[in-house]
């Protein structure tokens, strides 16, 4: 393999050979099939809500990552049980989505804004921040990875922990960013943007204007981590 | 910060407590629209009301919503109305902020919507990364449920409206109407061949119209006050206001509510506070990131649909990025170029490859392996995407970058020369070379 292409974003089972005679998978038997009772629940709920039960495949696939922390073939099997479709059919949505991972990454997440507006505010220097962090705490079952626009370009640059969007953040606050994850704390309290009473620092009353670092952001990396 | 710049229509009420209480919200006055709509107006006068207040769709494309509402064929079938709440145009941030503030807005704009169209199935389609926000629209459905105003027979009307709330999983190219039916089905997000318009074939193959929040959210006020009340906003053809989404390189970044004709320069300079102490305005995107970029002497036009298209732009989604001069215009378009790269679905080969090559096109240009030439094969690559693809994702990236170039040629050039002159003196000692092996041609950030 080419030392130039990175190996990490290819698809599990990139360099495998397919096995032209093996039969597809099918449908997999209800009976043989063990769903925890709870996930089987929630997808069967899920597939009532609407008219046809495939437009389920979204919200359950994410119900199973929920429980198995990723979507590995296991929790395809088990949604593929319960709404009656292929394995096939469920991985091709999985990989679609920027959302379901479809290789282990870890339960938690952490998505680092780099995109435009969030680049023109510095955005590259948070995530390496965080990141170099992480490395050296050893932040583990983390999915830590920089993601495109998350619509809070208000509070930039910022990141989505699990989905509680914190920000505007500066490369100082990393370590305590990590620390906080780490030991399972709320991450920078009074500083997510649907916490209790938060304003930008700009719009308090008789804010001053903030202060940005000096000198151009750093330029986009041509192959990120 | 003059206050008066900013014309509060829809976000009037936004410093009440609690505003996502339906017992809050309907002290507000809430609820009295889409009853009003149930229980006294027909299917026909509520279309009248919404087409002659010349409300456009607030989500990118500016289409008369009344218009759009009134393709729907009539009949006893299932018929959808699809909430695109797929916020996702980089520096876009307004229906985050209309969701999370005011979610009984949207669901009374959705129930309006729908008595429109004559649909009986409703979806809110949110990103799946607004998931606080799809908390509390979840609590404000199951909320308006219990009140009777959504379900069978809305506000005691034989009008039946059920809502559901869907969550994306993070695609950016699902908020293009058809791919996001699609998605909604279960299934890839890839948009659709049309015609068939969602009109006419959509969600199921149903009739479908699709409305982003911020065109749903005015609906209530116009069935309020009228379509008259509501024309004395705006100029010409660009009626009503704006929530406008300021970032990037400005004092205070965030949403002003302004009437639409405004200048662009009142919006950065008045509101936003203008670029910080010392630094000047390089170039400013209208309408989020998918929009040509325009001068600091734009400013001056009326922020309206029809201006900025004149202007060569458009006013899409009504967010307004600012760059400026500390930043070099190769890394915006390189950033811009990863982020299409990185969400087309990969169905059309021009946007697929077109996408991809710019992405390494400007890399190449950026190590200092270009030549000035090389501008011309960007250039060109930009103009083969445009219109030749299902969508206009590709053109998205391809106007912007193609505006850039226009109006940053000289940049481009000198960007390559210091470029080449950097790498020449790294190669001449023998540094070069694990930066060119680090740099992947295929990676994009989140990728995988």
């Amino acid at each position: 393999v080419s030392p130039r292409i990175d190996r990490r974003v290819q698809p599990l089972g990139w360099d495998e050979a397919a096995d032209l005679d093996k039969p597809p998978a099918t449908i997999p038997e209800a009976a043989e099939t063990a769903v925890p009772a709870e996930l089987r629940e929630r997808i069967e709920a899920l597939m009532s809500r609407y008219p046809d039960r495939r437009s389920a495949a979204l919200p359950a696939l994410d119900a199973a990552q929920r429980v198995h922390g990723w979507c590995s073939p296991e929790a395809i099997a088990q949604v593929a049980a319960v709404m009656r479709v292929t394995p096939a059919y469920l991985s091709s949505v999985a990989t679609f989505y920027d959302m379901l991972r479809t290789e282990p990454f870890g339960r938690r997440y952490v998505y680092v804004c780099t995109s435009v507006a969030c680049h023109l505010r510095n955005a590259k220097a948070v995530y390496d921040a965080i990141s170099d962090e992480a490395r050296e705490q050893g932040l583990e079952d983390c999915d830590l990875r920089e993601f495109e626009c998350l619509g809070a370009c208000d509070m930039a640059p910022m990141a989505s922990i699990d989905g509680r969007y914190v920000g505007p953040l500066d490369p100082s606050d990393a370590p305590e960013l990590v620390a906080a994850l780490r030991e399972n704390r709320e991450v920078l309290p009074g500083r997510g943007l649907t916490d209790r009473g938060f304003e930008l620092p700009w719009h308090e009353q008789g804010a001053a204007p903030p202060a940005l670092p000096d000198g151009p952001p750093t330029p986009p990396d041509p192959s990120p981590a | 910060v003059s206050e008066t710049l900013e014309t509060r229509v829809l976000t009037a009420n936004f410093d009440v407590a609690n505003l996502d209480l339906i017992h809050v919200y309907e002290s507000t006055g809430g609820y009295r629209s889409a009853r009003k709509a149930a229980l006294e107006m027909t299917q026909d006068e509520v279309l009248e009301q919404l087409e002659s207040s010349g409300l456009r769709g607030r989500g990118g494309a500016g289409f008369s919503m009344g218009k759009k509402a009134s393709f729907i064929p009539k009949g006893s079938m299932d018929k959808f109305l699809c909430c695109n709440a797929d916020e996702s145009e980089p520096g876009t941030f307004k229906d985050r902020l209309l969701m999370q503030r005011n979610p009984h807005l949207l669901i009374e704009g959705v129930i309006i919507g729908a008595i429109a169209a004559g649909a009986n199935r409703a979806f809110i389609f949110i990103r799946g990364e607004y998931s606080a926000q799809a908390d509390i629209l979840d609590r404000a459905v199951e909320e308006a449920y219990g009140e009777g105003y959504l379900g069978e027979g809305v506000f005691g009307s034989d009008i039946q409206v059920e809502l559901v709330v869907h969550r994306g999983q993070g695609a950016y190219i699902c908020g293009e109407e058809s791919a996001l039916l699609d998605a909604l089905e279960g299934k890839r997000g890839n948009p659709r061949l049309k015609p068939p318009f969602p009109a006419n074939q959509g969600l199921y193959q149903g009739p479908t119209l699709i409305n982003n929040v911020e065109t749903l959210c005015n609906a209530p006020i116009i069935i309020e006050k009228g379509a008259e009340w509501y024309r004395q906003f705006g100029v010409g053809a660009s009626t009503g206001t704006k929530v406008v989404s300021v970032s990037g390189n400005v004092q205070r970044p965030g949403n002003y509510e302004v009437e639409l004709g405004v200048t662009a320069r009142e919006i950065v300079y008045g509101l936003a506070g203008g670029p910080l102490p010392g630094r000047e305005i390089k170039c400013w995107f209208p309408g989020g990131s998918s929009a040509p970029v325009l001068l600091p002497e734009d400013l001056d036009l009326p922020y309206t649909f029809e201006s900025m298209a004149e202007a060569g732009s458009m006013l899409g989604s009504g967010a307004i990025i600012v760059v400026d001069d500390s930043v070099p215009i190769v890394g915006v378009a390189l950033r811009l170029a990863e982020f299409y790269r990185h969400e087309s679905c990969g169905k059309c080969v021009p946007c697929r490859e077109g996408t991809n090559w710019t992405v390494k096109m400007l890399e190449r240009l950026d190590r200092g392996e270009a030549t000035p030439m090389d501008i011309e094969i960007v250039a060109g690559v930009q103009e083969n995407i445009i219109g030749n693809c299902l969508c206009v994702l590709g053109d998205s990236m391809a106007m912007p970058i193609g505006s850039m170039i226009k109006h940053f040629r000289p940049e481009f050039e000198r960007h390559i020369m210091e470029a080449r002159e950097r790498a020449d003196q790294a190669a001449a000692v023998g540094e070069f070379s694990a930066v060119e092996l680090a740099a992947s041609p295929y990676a994009g950030p989140g990728v995988g």
